[in-house]
């Protein structure tokens, strides 16, 4: 059997993970290594994969066998412009969190391989729930992931990481078993329409009535709101970024939660157009809450972990926003976002924890003038904490545009609100930066080292695309607009006529 | 209704179909043998004689059964007393294996000391000056092997039997047995003891109501057979509240076995006090005859009733997966818990069986009910096995230290030991690439496509509910420190071993792979009659 391009990209982490694990305890240091070099090779074979995409198109990397026949589920692969997006997301960050973590779980309840063995082993699940093309494959790979993460929150952390662990598994649980239930009402649709199949193509032709319809769309829907975070299922965040080490927050956040927009995209608009169009008011709303409840806890937080994740919250409100606006431009800005959110959140949370690491305490009150001491700490952190805000020149300010451009042509009110957004986040991002890295130098900072190689090396990349995609976004817009238009005709919704013409290229 | 006839002179035999019974045959003879090696044997050769005997009928009627299934026979054999189907013989089958895994665990001789972990002499009073002596003169109580065998054929009887009464007897032939086995510890014997007379009493009382049942029905239909039963709903008018009556008193006694909610006081307490090989031999197993008897009772001989008992088994279904799982969380001992879990995994079971998804009924396509329940059977009866092998692994100076309190840490200590057990109870959460997943889907599905969704909701949520205490265990082993005084992981012999391999492989490959399972119990068909 000729083995295909996704499943190798599914399973050379997998084996990675293995590896790693059968490194003798006594060699730490070669375990890092094989898990650092197994991340690497995936990064450019899923670099490989990306730029073959953009050539060939999607049909060469589709792949399909029968799994289990009685519950019509298949093992079936493939990509299109969201997903790729997402699977280069996901291989990119693993090295740099891998490089940034090297040290952090050598004091830790369980010896440090295994936290790399678990950080590959969630790299290879991810992958399979951005490509996988099974309602059934997709579900399994999807609680799947929640197994590495729970150990990664639960066994290397902060204090009350065992709570902040469970708490994570219990709120995924629930959404994710709603979940399971309409999957199930999924299959016995498909049983009563002919043969039972979960492939996507297959579902997208099946006739439901409207009740049904949007009963299963909330299943699905309530797993991804769960997931991404929204206001009001959000609290389980804060606590498992606040708790976790900042290489396992920056897979939280950056990866995991992205399955949650990710899936409203493919999922709720894809199989569930009418409800979701149903649901849109409601969806907006929620999400315009998310963008200022979060922004304004974000403001009011003393620990620069939760700080963050509460950034995170306000963020994902803007994604979510651009997904239910309905309109071509939101959902390229929301996709984009998703991508550029990952980036910034990511040289965010591992800064975070460069300057924390060194302090030993998350509190922001423990810190101040930290430039003086550190300045390349303290500039690395201005830059990423800009790039969060959505500075114009960096990558998220094209996607933040792009969304609430989006929402605006079709929701003005909404969109109008949302922009307070982005002053509140100049606020929080500027307020945590005065009081941490400006004014006196406080007592324990003086002796606060600089970054050493190995960090900088970790964020060089994150910057280095942050400030590329934020001048020249078109490569990755390219990738995701023929998925998107794919989706806008599925959904059955076209964009309103601009009233002024457009010029070319402002997109 | 028929007079004494007295026979005419020519009396011809009844027909009996032996080829068809002789997994039944070969169980319930070496069972007979057993009893008499144990009275001839030298007590030195007992052990091993018995364990090899026991081992050999096993196989024997496995690879029996196994043929049967391949020649697709099905019949019903004995002058319509027992139905030799597709779910009958993919029970037995079943049921042979997990009790194959059960007698490893019986036979596991190197926990405690040498000995085996039933008494050595049931009649000594517990603490007496003649226990001791037994334990000194290191007897052991050999009889367990048959009477696991009595019990096996009663359940592969019980899983077949196509006549009321049939089911009546098979019922008392797998009881009496248990009953006894579950008084057999050899530590704690006072609990033990406690349990098997609580069992004897309760089992006695749901007898009762299911012989009472019995009768009414026999008054309704003027027959004992479920294929008469059946055939008097079609034809008779009246007599409507015998009929009800009848059904909800079988109902009772066959719920009783089962454990469902409100009938399952009595499975923490047995499942706490019995000796644990025998907990996981009676979770699985009784379980499993018993579910299959529930089930061709109510779909055969009722069938034409079900708009009558359907809405009393959605209430008992949905009280018996949301007190499962809620009752679950306040235990402290991991047996009780496991038998918490083992009541609300009825439940879900009981779902896809209100489901009522029939090839019959209008459904096509998809997973019917009898498939869906005998692949959850298949699922959960390996996963729990394995799980009650590793608890008799976990023990300190007093036997097995069961309180969950003593297993803080233990991922610290035995990390692949407190990983198996991990995955057990992921498997019971129902986490996918674990066995729990596909047979949750699988009868969740089925319970969705006869219709009782809502069933199906109330599933999710208390799978969420019970996800809650199988996590709490995994905290407690991995992520709390160990105490100074931490019970020891004894070092397995070979039985334990192979029975918890085993748990694990099938939770393993049923979870990645469960088409092949799925098929066999997709082609074991509908109940005939």
């Amino acid at each position: 059997m000729k083995i295909g391009w996704l499943t190798l990209l599914l399973l050379l982490p997998f084996v990675g993970a293995l590896a790693t694990m059968l490194v003798p305890k006594a060699k730490a240091l070669v375990a890092k290594q094989v898990a650092l070099a197994f991340s690497l090779v995936t990064l450019v074979l899923t670099a490989i994969v990306a730029v073959g995409y953009h050539q060939d198109g999607a049909e060469k990397y589709a792949e399909s066998h029968t799994w289990i026949k009685a519950f019509g589920a298949n093992y079936a692969l493939g990509l299109d412009g969201v997903g790729v997006v997402l699977v280069v997301l996901t291989a990119l960050l693993t090295p740099i969190v891998i490089i940034a973590s090297w040290n952090d779980a050598d004091n830790g309840r369980w010896s440090s391989k295994s936290f790399f063995a678990w950080i590959l082993a969630l790299e290879a699940l991810s992958i399979g729930v951005f490509a996988a093309t099974d309602v059934f494959l997709f579900y399994v790979l999807f609680e799947a992931t929640l197994i590495p993460m729970y150990f990664l929150i639960g066994g290397f952390g902060g204090a009350q990481r065992s709570y902040a662990a469970v708490k994570f598994l219990l709120y995924s649980l629930l959404g994710g078993l709603l979940m399971l239930a309409s999957v199930v009402g999924l299959y016995v649709l498909s049983a009563r329409a002919g043969d039972p199949s979960y492939l996507l193509t297959d579902l997208v032709k099946l006739d439901m009535s409207e009740n049904t319809e949007r009963w299963l769309f909330l299943g699905f829907f309530f797993a991804f709101a769960v997931k991404a975070p929204m206001v009001p299922f959000h609290t389980w965040l804060p606590d498992a970024a606040g708790e976790a080490t900042p290489g396992t927050s920056v897979l939280l956040v950056g990866i995991l939660d992205k399955i949650g927009t990710f899936g409203m995209i493919r999922f709720c608009l894809g199989l569930f157009p009418n409800a979701s169009e149903w649901a849109t008011p409601v969806v907006l709303v929620l999400a315009l809450i998310s963008v200022l409840y979060g922004a304004l806890l974000a403001i009011g937080q003393t620990d620069i972990k939760r700080l963050i994740a509460y950034t995170s919250i306000s963020h994902f409100g803007f994604i979510v926003m651009g997904i239910f606006a309905l309109t071509s431009q939101g959902l390229v800005g929301s996709t984009l976002y998703m991508f550029n959110h990952g980036l910034s959140t990511a040289a965010l949370f591992l800064v975070a924890g460069y300057l924390i690491s060194r302090r030993g305490s998350a509190r922001i009150a423990d810190y101040g003038g930290v430039e003086k001491v550190a300045p390349v700490l303290a500039g690395t952190f201005l830059f990423a904490g800009l790039s969060s805000l959505a500075l114009p020149g960096l990558s998220p300010f094209i996607s933040e545009f792009m969304v609430l451009a989006g929402v605006f042509s079709k929701h003005k009110v909404i969109a109008v609100i949302a922009v307070v957004g982005i002053v509140l986040a100049a606020l929080y991002i500027l307020l945590m930066y005065q009081r941490t890295m400006t004014g006196p130098v406080r007592e324990g900072i003086e002796k606060l080292t600089d970054l050493n190689k190995r960090e900088i090396f970790a964020i060089v990349p994150l910057v280095v695309l942050i400030i590329g995609l934020g001048i020249f976004p078109k490569p990755v817009v390219d990738i995701i607009k023929p998925a998107v238009e794919s989706t806008m005709q599925r959904v059955g919704v076209t964009d309103k006529a601009p009233q002024i013409p457009v010029t070319e290229g402002q997109k | 209704m028929i007079g004494l006839i007295l026979p005419s002179a020519d009396f011809v035999a009844p027909k009996i179909e032996y080829n068809e019974l002789m997994p039944l045959l070969v169980v319930f003879g070496a069972a007979c043998v057993g009893v008499i090696a144990e009275a001839f044997l030298p007590r030195a050769w007992r052990h091993l004689v018995q364990l090899a005997i026991t081992l050999v009928a096993i196989i024997v009627a496995g690879v029996l059964t196994g043929f049967l299934i391949a020649d697709e026979k099905e019949l019903v054999a004995a002058l319509g007393a027992i139905s030799v189907d597709g779910p009958a013989l993919f029970t037995w089958l079943i049921l042979l294996a997990l009790t194959l895994v059960s007698v490893l665990l019986f036979a596991e001789r190197s926990l405690d000391g040498g000995l085996s972990a039933f008494a050595g002499q049931a009649a000594a009073v517990p603490g007496s000056e003649a226990e001791r002596e037994g334990t000194a003169a290191r007897l052991e109580h050999t009889e367990i092997f048959p009477l696991t065998l009595f019990a096996v054929g009663g359940m592969m009887l019980f899983a077949s039997a196509n006549d009321l009464l049939v089911l009546f007897v098979a019922l008392e032939v797998f009881s009496l047995p248990l009953y006894l086995l579950c008084g057999l510890a050899r530590r704690r014997r006072l609990i033990s003891q406690e349990a098997a007379m609580k069992y004897f009493l309760l089992g006695a009382f749901a007898s009762a109501f299911l012989l009472f049942g019995i009768a009414l029905l026999y008054g309704y239909a003027g027959t004992m057979s479920l294929g008469g039963i059946a055939d008097a709903l079609q034809t008779q008018t009246g007599g409507d509240a015998i009929l009800l009556a009848g059904t909800g008193l079988i109902a009772v006694g066959l719920l009783f076995k089962v454990g469902a909610v409100p009938f399952h006081s009595w499975t923490p307490d047995v499942y706490q006090g019995a000796p644990t090989p025998v907990t996981g031999f009676m979770a699985a197993c009784t379980k499993i005859a018993a579910f299959i008897g529930l089930m061709r009772v109510f779909y055969v001989a009722l069938g034409g009733t079900r708009w009558d008992w359907a809405p009393m088994m959605w209430v008992v279904a949905i009280l018996t997966m949301v007190v499962g799982s809620i009752v679950a969380i306040t235990q402290t001992d991991v047996k009780r818990m496991l038998a918490y879990s083992s009541i609300a995994h009825a439940g879900f079971l009981l779902t896809a069986f209100v489901g009522l998804a029939q090839a019959g009924s209008g459904v096509t396509n998809g997973v019917t009910s009898t498939q869906a329940v005998l692949f959850y059977l298949v699922t959960y009866g390996f996963s729990t096995i394995g799980a009650f092998a590793v608890v008799t692994l976990v023990r300190d100076a007093g036997g097995e230290a069961t309180h969950l309190s003593r297993w803080a840490g233990l991922g610290k200590k035995s990390p692949l030991l407190a990983g198996i057990f991990a995955f057990f109870l992921l498997s019971f959460a129902g986490i996918p690439l674990t066995a729990g997943f596909t047979g949750k889907w699988a009868v969740f599905s089925a319970a969705w496509t006869g219709g009782a969704w809502p069933l199906v909701v109330v599933a999710v949520l208390s799978s969420l509910i019970a996800a809650f205490f199988y996590v709490r265990v995994i905290v407690l082993m991995f992520f709390s420190d160990l105490p100074t005084d931490a019970p020891d992981v004894v070092l397995p012999g070979w039985q334990t071993t192979t029975a918890v391999a085993l748990g694990l492989a099938a939770t393993v490959i049923l979870g990645l792979v469960p088409g092949p399972v799925l098929e066999l119990a997709a082609r074991a068909g509908e109940f005939i009659r």
